[in-house]
């Protein structure tokens, strides 16, 4: 069997294991950091190699094709600007800090695993993969209570949610006799969707909607934003979910999901509860994170709006607006990191107070990522925006149009709540509740991020053009 | 490319001016002014040196126009172009934004750089909106004008700024994107019928809608204009932004981004959906004569100096949408007439108010009285532009007024005739305001000193054109003259002319005349205007 193209899954896996057994050896916080860079630097540099024989099946298991290959580099790109993010975050920890990396390398190749599985056990194996790692992730800083609270939540819930995932699996086997999508697409011709498959696909939807955090399976969403560190609460919000993402649209697309009304149905009324319920949700909230916590249930419902509407602008739209929301996710958690220091993250609202006028360029950049999400034009996020609505209205959905359009306005107001806090004129928090160390990786990092938003809302056609060659399904 | 220099000097002038807050408070403002001024400076010699042709008619529909690609998937283009209607609006913005740098000039004094930056970002982003003739770039620019004008009321205005801004965003991005999905309903109805998708202005003038289509998507356009103009019901976002915003703000917002609801409906509801507007335009008259008459009310009963100049332009902004909504000649002159002297009657009573404010730091009529003694100059100007806005002859908005109302005797004259009380109207609370404020008892003895000489020539710039306005109006009207016959007497036009385009010459002709084409193209329709104009004037 030909194991080259995936290379980049094997690179990733042979990192984490080199800094696992360097930590036996010596511990080494910069080396395991700089080994990881590089690790996910060269997976990404080997994405090149293996374009050039592609499609690739990989025995029954992955499939590895241009759509593959592009999630794989946004999701390794994400975690290549979180880890830079992490540096300065981790420095000052007491507790053990190489081991950080090589969860965050286990769970990228977990949600690459994803992106490119084409079959449930490649599905589950990737999940559990990248499920497992996030467990510990979250509650790295155990000492704080917080966080062990938030990883015990996310475990017994991920858990309760894998389990329905299986079941759900099960039964479709049961019906159809295989695992494979394509499998299944056939299943769906010749025998058609019975109660058992119907139930099956339920129950898929619970766990698959579990990782993505949308109504009514958000409920872990803002304790675990906020007990994790922000670092990691940017990775939850865009590996993990990206991912997910990614494997949906390509399996609906595979078993062509779009002629059976009844799930589109479901995910119309889960769209429909995300955007409203993520954003009413959002409003009253004093803490920045679970602000972005509630919002990201907003974002996913507007991705369905698109996932739904299944033309062929659905995939161009999606995408786009995953690298934007990536974007501005990092970005704007990248802020929350910098701000944050050893005993305290910058999550109340009162931290960000006045921080114009400290602060300039950090508060002009948290503006520009919080525009994005809002959807306000010169930011990706606006584009991606108007993608996502002419993809529903492409398909005539006028009812999930409009709710993305009222939910939308309702999502500007906390966002403008935190931009009028940093803008506020009555500043007084003293400098020293926050001292931001300051790192040089991060701000690159965040530099570049600002850059990419802007560029990408003045001049998307690049990053389309590039979407239009790889991620056609 | 001057379309395309407009806009960026704004934009690098902005940048500039919040780089060189560091350096030197007094640096920032005059940078911001010789961009101002540069770019005013432009458009007058680009109009005097066009006005015969634009007054002839003998040009094509734009008398200048840039066209780039610039997200060619979705056929999204950088199509900015100009005609006498954006012309005359281009030429207001930057008056107006010189004179708001130049009352800010001693009002602001806090983070002078972000201030400057703001202003003219907003400018950039009206002059956009006046002159985009893509659906798309125009929703951009639209959107783009709204984030700098939170900040300057959410950061420099008066005690409520942060309610006052939240509330503005609010309204105008909510029926924003309302006006955006019928954008882009628009576009997939075009694309599906021609398979040429594209946001074109010209080629979506064409589209053949069923009458409730049109009418909703009709509806979805009206909706974010009659927020900005703002329309009863509205409006009630306008005076808590009007009266909590920095005097330039209040300018730029009465003079300019109220205007921009106007233009939208002039330059995209009529000519998009002739048949739904035209269905339409009894309530939206009504409407009009609604605002007319309310904001009038409102206005008088208001004791905030800043709350009754701003409810007094609501009553002003219902003839706009009245004569947009009589649909004749003579009430569209009206309006384009109205958006500038309006601009700037009301643009100089703002600044009034500001510059009242500076000195005795409150704005109640109660605590004024009297002050004619002590600020006679004040007074005097103050006298002429309430007399402008009371609707006095001689003056702009008189001009205005009477030919929004004889355009729409003609279509209705009850409608007419309700309007015509909003003169009356319009005088009680005008002259309200001189006697609370520069006549009567003393209630208290204020120390203040009269205008010094930069304002007075803010003020007397504004004083010549208002004149101007009323003496020479034909100036203004020979402008706009035939965008207003374009959009009367056929709505179509260039419907027809397109599709003549698109099915017979466009390919044959594309193929043997690559060039050739579009010239001959040209010369017919200046020679059918130009046939016309002979016609009409024999």
């Amino acid at each position: 069997m030909n194991l080259f193209p995936i290379l980049p899954l094997i690179i990733l896996s042979g990192t984490s294991i080199l800094i696992i057994l360097l930590i036996a050896v010596n511990r080494n916080y910069n080396i395991s950091f700089g080994l990881n860079l590089i690790g996910l630097s060269a997976a990404f540099i080997s994405l090149f190699y293996i374009s050039r024989e592609l499609p690739q099946n990989i025995s029954n298991f992955l499939i590895i094709d241009n759509y593959a290959l592009f999630f794989i580099g946004l999701l390794i790109a994400a975690s290549f600007t979180v880890s830079l993010l992490s540096y300065s975050h981790l420095k000052n920890y007491s507790g053990s800090r190489e081991e950080y990396y090589v969860l965050l390398l286990i769970a990228t190749l977990g949600s690459s695993v994803l992106v490119c599985s084409n079959n449930f056990v490649s599905f589950f194996l990737g999940l559990e993969v990248l499920s497992v790692s996030l467990y510990i992730l979250i509650a790295y800083t155990r000492e704080f209570q917080r966080s062990l609270e938030a990883g015990i939540k996310y475990l017994i819930l991920a858990a309760a949610s894998s389990a329905f995932l299986l079941f759900g699996m099960a039964l479709l086997y049961a019906e159809y006799g295989t695992m494979n999508f394509i499998g299944i697409s056939m299943g769906f011709k010749s025998i058609g969707v019975t109660p058992l498959v119907l139930t099956g696909f339920g129950m898929m939807i619970v766990g698959i909607g579990f990782k993505l955090a949308v109504v009514p399976f958000h409920m872990w969403t803002p304790d675990v934003y906020e007990g994790a560190s922000a670092p990691v609460t940017a990775f939850i919000a865009t590996v993990s979910k990206g991912g997910m993402f990614a494997l949906l649209l390509r399996f609906f697309f595979t078993i062509n999901g779009y002629q059976y009304h009844s799930i589109i149905l479901i995910f119309s009324i889960i769209a429909i509860a995300s955007m409203i319920g993520g954003n009413l949700l959002a409003l009253f909230q004093q803490n920045v994170k679970r602000i972005l916590a509630y919002s990201s249930i907003a974002h996913l419902g507007y991705l369905l709006v698109a996932f739904i509407s299944g033309n062929k602008l659905t995939t161009e739209a999606v995408t786009f607006y995953l690298v934007a929301y990536f974007i501005t996710i990092i970005g704007a958690l990248g802020i929350v990191t910098i701000l944050s220091n050893k005993e305290k993250e910058a999550e109340d609202l009162d931290d960000y107070k006045g921080l114009f006028w400290r602060r300039p360029l950090i508060a002009a950049i948290f503006t520009a990522m919080l525009l994005s999400l809002a959807g306000i034009p010169l930011t990706a996020g606006f584009i991606g925006k108007y993608l996502l609505l002419a993809a529903g209205i492409g398909s005539t959905l006028w009812l999930l149009s409009i709710v993305l359009v009222l939910s939308s306005v309702i999502g500007l107001y906390y966002y403008l709540r935190i931009i009028t806090a940093m803008y506020s004129t009555k500043g007084d928090v003293d400098e020293k509740k926050l001292s931001p160390v300051f790192s040089v990786g991060g701000s690159i990092a965040l530099a570049f991020l600002t850059l990419f938003l802007v560029w990408l809302g003045v001049f998307p056609s690049g990053l389309m053009a590039m979407i239009k060659t790889f991620v056609g399904l | 490319m001057i379309l395309f220099w407009l806009i960026a000097i704004l934009l690098i002038g902005g940048l500039l001016a919040w780089l060189f807050e560091k350096v030197n408070v007094t640096a920032v403002r005059v940078i911001s002014l010789l961009a101002l001024l540069v770019d005013f400076i432009m458009i007058v010699i680009f109009w005097i040196t066009n006005y015969d042709s634009i007054k002839l008619g003998i040009n094509n529909d734009w008398i200048t126009e840039i066209n780039w690609n610039w997200i060619p998937e979705f056929g999204i283009r950088f199509h900015l172009a100009i005609d006498g209607l954006s012309l005359m609006l281009i030429a207001l913005t930057l008056f107006l934004g010189i004179l708001s740098v130049l009352t800010s000039w001693s009002e602001i004094r806090e983070r002078v750089g972000f201030f400057h930056f703001n202003i003219l970002w907003i400018l950039a982003g009206i002059m956009g909106v006046f002159l985009s003739l893509d659906l798309f770039l125009f929703y951009f620019f639209w959107e783009v004008m709204l984030i700098p004008m939170y900040f300057i009321i959410g950061i420099w205005g008066h005690e409520n700024r942060v309610y006052a801004a939240f509330k503005f965003f609010i309204f105008t991005q909510a029926s924003g994107l309302l006006m955006f999905i019928a954008i882009l309903a628009l576009y997939f109805i075009h694309g599906s019928q021609t398979g040429n998708y594209t946001f074109e202005y010209e080629a979506l003038l064409g589209t053949s809608l069923s009458s409730t289509a049109a009418m909703w998507l009709m509806l979805g356009f009206l909706i974010a204009f009659a927020v900005k103009l703002p329309a009863i019901p509205f409006h009630n976002w306008l005076p808590d932004a009007h009266t909590e915003a920095p005097t330039a703000g209040s300018v730029i917002l009465a003079g300019l981004l109220l205007k921009t609801g106007a233009y939208g409906m002039l330059r995209f509801v009529l000519p998009l959906f002739p048949l739904a507007a035209k269905e339409f335009a009894p309530i939206a008259m009504l409407i009009g004569v609604a605002g007319i008459l309310y904001g009038a009310k409102l206005a008088f009963a208001q004791t905030d100096l800043k709350r009754l100049v701003a409810y007094s332009s609501v009553s002003h902004m219902g003839f706009v949408m009245l004569g947009i909504f009589a649909m004749n000649q003579l009430a569209f002159q009206g309006v384009i007439m109205q958006m500038i002297a309006h601009g700037i009657s009301t643009g100089a009573l703002f600044i009034l108010v500001g510059s009242l404010q500076e000195r005795i730091h409150t704005r109640d009529l109660n605590q004024m009285g009297g002050l004619w003694e002590q600020v006679p100059r004040m007074g005097a100007i103050g006298l002429l532009f309430t007399l402008a806005s009371l609707g006095l002859p001689g003056l702009g908005n008189f001009v205005a007024e009477f030919l929004v109302l004889a355009g729409s005797y003609q279509a209705s004259i009850y409608i007419t005739v309700l309007a015509a009380l909003g003169l009356v109207a319009s005088t009680i609370y005008s002259l309200r305001i001189m006697q609370k404020v520069f006549y009567g008892n003393k209630v208290k003895e204020w120390k203040l000193n009269d205008f010094n000489s930069r304002e007075m020539i803010t003020m007397g710039s504004m004083i010549i054109i208002i004149v101007w306005l009323g003496i020479f109006p034909q100036t203004f009207l020979n402008t706009s003259k035939k965008t207003m016959e374009n959009l009367i007497s056929n709505p179509n036009r260039i419907k027809i002319v397109n599709n003549v385009k698109q099915n017979s010459f466009e390919l044959s002709n594309k193929l043997i005349f690559p060039q050739g084409y579009k010239i001959q193209n040209d010369l017919n329709i200046s020679y059918i205007s130009f046939n016309k104009k002979i016609m009409g004037e024999r």
